[in-house]
């Protein structure tokens, strides 16, 4: 900031385009530190897989959320073999959707997809996904944008005229340049074409558990079980941990759960006050997190949180995940009709990043954020 | 390890105390800093060190490790240090039945289970060697976090068990240390953690105790490190010392200052 103040307008460019280029620099000899211990990509060879990009922090493998303003928010993105946690809002209408944006980035990138649901058929959830706004559109919409902001940026200021180089006020907009996130217009529909050149496996509860089968009692919920086996399979088959020395093109794995510790999966955390007495739940993020540690692939789960009465569960549960964020829409709530949150359809809190490879993390210095769907954007702001 | 936590405790890798248990706690905000100096310090001070760390992977620790200037992979080779990744061994403990008894074998029992297979594992691993050529210190156990243990359904007292049969070797027996992690849950009421907190607490030499700052969040003051030096074992009135003092986290190292003294704000 100091180099735009004492600049001309010219140098805010220049200054700008150094910054940029002397970050690619950092990124492209950083060492790339994959934290997939399996895989063998130790060395001066990049790894180059569509739809991830390194941290520019610590070299982190990062894949998009489907969200620009997310991804700034959560350092650059998720980062590969983490787990995000996204708690539910009350009627489960934003979670879905960020659950939908997660896949639908998955689809335009070609990564693999694996859903999971207790409650709707994986096919129906993909048919519902976003379509994305590829390159012609956006164009239309940076331009609708830019009409929209000339109107008042053209207000020049004759005296204090070094404030008008520096940003209006502070808005997570998300860096157009790259490649790295979508966006997507919420009310149509992924085009078939898409989704048929995809490749996804959906795990449909009622499909995979028969009431009649016999089985030994075990640690977990017989859903739990039969889900993460699933994972583990398709984990192996398909060469995502690297077991697998022909696959050349390596890809990254999209895990989404739904719902997960509703009723629906046989636990009874968000029923009974004292539930959760078998620990299913935990045991099932543990033993997911460590396949997802050892293997190319990100994960996204929703679970509603505001159903569950025990306090301190969530505590564990948060303290087993790697990063967390909490939805909270204002439908239905006191807040609708505050004039303060009159632009926004909720809140969205950050409540955990994770310090991956490193003593800090990349926390915002803001922390009260709210969000607002439009029909193309989901923005992000304070 | 960091320089200015080594001023603040007074000590140094050559003349560290031995027979201790350190007690690491952290309260609103994250204390694995704390787990990364006491790694890095004890290796420095040449001692075998048995890390069971159960929340991240190896290659998290190993680099910031190298930012802190030691190197992991190199100790586990030479057989300084012994690694048991929490993650990996869930994942291998899970899917295969085990013929001998796994160190993480409560997670495949349905009921809750005991420490039993860890504390074998930990003694095993750090029980002196005949030969006594590598000529290793101290032996020194690192756990990083019991309250992993307690989120998947064991039990405060089979945690506290463990504990006691890992000072009773380690701390009595062979004179090492003991550092462990635990999770303050504040006010979310959370008995088992307690219980398991409070009773460590009065077991234990020195106290770190890592919160979050009470008025929220702030950039440049990441929280507050209460320090407390305690004689468990002696019961005259000495009163036990307490220092408290606010840190930064930066990339390579924590700088500590007095309370209200950040540079941010002087």
């Amino acid at each position: 900031m100091a180099t735009v103040a004492t600049c001309g307008g010219d140098a805010v460019g220049v200054g700008s385009a150094v910054a940029t280029a002397s970050k690619s620099n950092v990124t492209s000899f950083q060492r790339r530190g994959p934290r997939v211990s399996g895989t063998n990509d130790s060395g001066p060879r990049l790894v180059s897989i569509t739809g991830t990009r390194p941290s520019v922090r610590n070299g982190q493998l990062l894949v998009s959320t489907g969200l620009p303003a997310l991804d700034q928010l959560l350092g650059g993105g998720l980062a590969v073999g983490t787990v995000l946690l996204i708690e539910e809002d009350k009627y489960n209408i934003y979670s879905s959707l960020l659950f939908k944006y997660f896949l639908a980035e998955g689809i335009v990138n070609g990564h693999t997809l694996l859903v999971a649901s207790a409650n709707e058929d994986p096919a129906n959830i993909l048919q519902e996904l976003p379509a994305p706004l590829l390159d012609n559109c956006k164009k239309e919409f940076d331009e609708d944008v830019y009409n929209h902001k000339t109107p008042e940026s053209n207000i020049k200021m004759k005296i204090a005229w070094r404030y008008q180089l520096l940003p209006k006020m502070e808005q997570i907009r998300p860096v157009s340049s790259s490649r790295f996130g979508h966006y997507y217009d919420a009310s149509k529909r992924i085009p078939q074409e898409l989704i048929e050149a995809s490749k996804w496996h959906g795990f449909f509860l009622p499909e995979k558990i028969s009431p009649t089968l016999k089985v030994e009692p075990c640690s977990l919920t017989h859903g739990y079980i039969k889900l993460l086996q699933f994972i583990q399979n398709i984990i192996y088959e398909e060469g995502f941990d690297g077991s697998n020395p022909q696959k050349k093109q390596k890809n990254i794995l999209r895990i989404g759960i739904q719902n997960l510790g509703s009723p629906l999966w046989g636990d009874d955390i968000c029923c009974t006050e004292n539930g959760d007495s078998g620990h299913n739940l935990t045991k099932f993020l543990y033993v997911l997190r460590g396949l997802l540690r050892t293997s190319l692939s990100a994960c996204i789960i929703t679970m509603p949180t505001h159903l569950i009465q025990n306090k301190a569960f969530i505590a564990h549960v948060t303290n087993l995940s790697d990063t967390v964020v909490g939805l909270e829409s204002f439908i239905g709530s006191e807040r609708e009709t505050n004039p303060l949150y009159k632009d926004y359809h909720g809140l969205i809190h950050i409540r955990q990043i994770p310090r991956l490879n490193n003593l800090v993390c990349d926390e915002s210095d803001v922390k009260d954020l709210g969000f607002k769907l439009k029909r193309k954007l989901f923005t992000i702001e304070h | 390890m960091f320089p200015e936590l080594n001023n603040l405790l007074n000590t140094t890798p050559d003349r560290a105390e031995q027979g201790k248990l350190t007690l690491l706690c952290d309260a609103k905000t994250d204390g694995s800093f704390l787990v990364h100096h006491f790694l890095s310090f004890y290796l420095k001070a040449n001692c075998k060190v048995c890390f069971v760390a159960l929340i991240q992977s190896f290659s998290h620790y190993n680099i910031v490790g190298q930012k802190l200037g030691v190197n992991l992979t190199m100790a586990r080779e030479r057989g300084q240090l012994v690694f048991l990744e929490g993650l990996k061994s869930a994942v291998d403990v899970f899917f295969q039945a085990q013929e001998k008894p796994h160190p993480l074998q409560f997670l495949r029992e349905a009921s809750a289970g005991n420490l039993k297979p860890l504390f074998e594992f930990v003694r095993d691993a750090l029980k002196p060697v005949d030969s006594g050529a590598a000529g290793w210190t101290y032996p020194v156990l690192l756990v990083d976090d019991l309250s992993v243990l307690l989120s998947l359904g064991l039990g405060a007292v089979a945690v506290l068990d463990f504990i006691h049969y890992c000072r009773a070797t380690l701390c009595w027996e062979l004179k090492g240390n003991v550092v462990v992690l635990v999770h303050d849950s504040g006010d979310v009421e959370d008995e088992e953690n307690d219980i398991l907190l409070n009773g460590l607490s009065h077991q234990s030499h020195l106290i770190l105790r890592a919160e979050g700052l009470a008025t929220g969040f702030c950039r440049d003051v990441h929280g507050q490190l209460r320090i407390l030096w305690r004689r468990p074992s002696q019961s005259t009135s000495q009163r036990d010392q307490s220092l408290t003092y606010q840190y930064k986290i930066q990339d390579r190292s924590v700088s500590f200052f007095a309370k209200g003294m950040s540079p941010a704000v002087l």
